[in-house]
């Protein structure tokens, strides 16, 4: 027999994945106030917690909590005693009919993106607005994936709500001139929210880490639905996908990071990065027929070469190499030059793509990556004592545990 | 709405006949679209003084309330709709001027 309980925290649970974004944005809409709709939806969540396990979830969960959220809202507005305020009387008088249907407000969640992104919001608010506002995630959720004090964080978004409000920040999507920059401002907030979880990696940080990236897939995934035509939104997710699905072989049993010459590839996930290849074809079509590709489109495809490979030494390393040298003509950054590389040693030996980095010192010297890079080219080269300080200096630049023990092992094995 | 935009300096340099060109068409088009509130230049820091009558007896002291290695040179007061709209401008005005910008609503 099934447990009801369990089908009605199951529907909570679907409710707020499907509905919260669209709640949150059409509330905002029709209130003018991001404060406003975010406590009204918080507690018309708080209210199917209370009320559906007795009631059972309503036939329809959204229509339920978009009538629950705007008495939520207008009890707030009245409790606020806020009739000297013109603006927001007008507002209710304007739309105070019954609740838009759910399909017609699609875009909304996109003016609701396009603002917790701004460019005037420091990145860290961007990030922080971001995941509450669209994921719903809570603030303490939030403030342990980013290790501070749910207090910083709570402060951070207020700050960030403030200056939205006391600016005038605009609550739409931008013109189609600035679209492409704005566009690529949301990548990089989801990108970082999905790098803050998969570079932790480590066995004694918060599990929530990994529901990082989770959830910066779900949001790329949104953001897929309501640009279908971007190219980078489609490369970003394809990147997501590829590098997510061979998370379980990045660690070891031991807890120590397994790099991707020594992951065992029958633990990937084939169906994170058969849809990943879907994507990057999709992409690949797209360049064929003239559309420049950006970085993430790139990425993506390198990744889709090396989820291609059963075997490292079936990798396509000159197909790698060729866009690593689109990359750097997009991204001239010096870790993009490090990690060509590491195709290039497969292709043309260690003591080559050690002559390519030995010019990125400068910039990469507090890079603990470089170092090891350097380390493994040193050690094949047969220059162990180099090697070993190589080691060294990366090790002591490692930020986590499970990434220090894989290189700590490899320093051990020189010898 | 109104903004206040800043115009920050470090030179300690007027500004040179070029930017002082540019500026006037950039003051045109804030006149002719609509934008245009009031805007000046300012003396340098050095020729500020600070006075402070909380107390009952107005003191006065020579130089700016702060001393800081970048100072408000000038400022525009715009009409926007929204501060997509004035970043848009401050762009502008920082390229005309050939200095920062910031932002700032008026409450």
């Amino acid at each position: 027999m099934r447990d009801p309980a369990v089908d009605v925290r199951a529907a909570i649970i679907r409710a707020h994945h499907e509905e919260w974004a669209r709640l949150v944005a059409a509330l905002t809409r029709r209130f003018g106030d991001l404060d406003i709709a975010e406590e009204a939806v918080a507690e018309a969540f708080a209210a199917a917690v209370e009320r559906w396990p007795a009631d059972g979830p309503p036939p329809n969960p959204g229509a339920w909590l978009t009538i629950t959220a705007n008495r939520k809202a207008i009890d707030r507005i009245r409790r606020e005693n806020k009739r000297d305020d013109k603006q927001k009387q007008a507002q209710m008088g304007y739309d105070d009919g019954p609740p838009e249907p759910l399909g017609a407000i699609e875009d909304e969640r996109l003016r609701l993106v396009f603002i917790c992104c701004h460019p005037a919001l420091a990145m860290d608010a961007r990030v922080a607005l971001t995941l509450r506002m669209v994921g719903g995630l809570t603030v303490p959720e939030i403030a342990r994936a980013f290790l501070v004090q749910a207090t910083t964080m709570e402060r951070r978004i207020t700050r960030a709500k403030a200056k939205i409000k006391a600016a005038r920040i605009p609550y739409r999507v931008p013109s189609a001139d600035d679209l492409p920059a704005r566009v690529s401002g949301v990548l990089a907030v989801l990108f970082l929210v999905f790098n803050e979880g998969y570079l932790a990696g480590s066995p004694d940080a918060d599990p929530l880490r990994h529901d990082l990236t989770t959830e910066a897939i779900r949001l790329t995934r949104l953001i897929r639905a309501l640009l279908p035509h971007d190219g980078e939104v489609a490369g970003l997710l394809a990147l997501m996908l590829l590098i997510e699905a061979r998370r379980p072989a990045r660690v070891s049993a031991d807890g120590e990071l397994v790099s991707l010459d020594e992951q065992d590839r029958a633990v990937w996930d084939p169906e994170l990065i058969a849809e990943g290849h879907r994507l990057v074809r999709e992409r690949l079509a797209a360049a064929a027929a003239g559309a420049a590709p950006g970085r993430y489109q790139i990425l993506a495809a390198i990744n889709a070469v090396h989820t291609s490979a059963r075997d490292i030494r079936d990798t396509d390393w000159s197909q790698v190499r060729a866009l690593y040298d689109q990359l750097v003509a997009v991204d001239p950054s010096p870790v993009i030059a490090l990690n060509r590389a590491v195709a290039v040693a497969e292709l043309d030996g260690p003591q080559a793509a050690l002559a390519d980095i030995e010019h990125l010192e400068d910039d990469l010297t507090g890079y603990h990556a470089y170092h090891a890079a350097r380390a493994d080219l040193l050690r094949r080269l047969g220059r162990a004592e180099e090697s070993r300080a190589a080691y060294d200096r990366a090790i002591e630049l490692a930020g986590n545990t499970a990434e220090s023990a894989s290189l700590t092992r490899r320093r051990d094995q020189l010898g | 709405m109104q903004y206040l935009m800043s115009v920050i300096d470090d030179t300690g340099n007027l500004a040179t006949p070029e930017e002082d060109a540019s500026i006037n068409v950039f003051n045109d088009r804030l006149q002719a679209e609509g934008h245009w509130v009031f805007a000046g230049g300012l003396g340098s820091p050095d020729a500020a003084t600070v006075i402070d009558n909380r107390g009952g007896e107005a003191i006065v002291t020579d130089g700016p309330f702060v001393e800081t290695k970048e100072y408000l040179a000038g400022f525009w007061i715009i009409e926007a709709p929204d501060l997509d709209v004035a970043l848009t401008l401050a762009a502008e005005g920082s390229k005309a001027c050939n200095r920062k910008i910031e932002v700032r609503p008026f409450l």
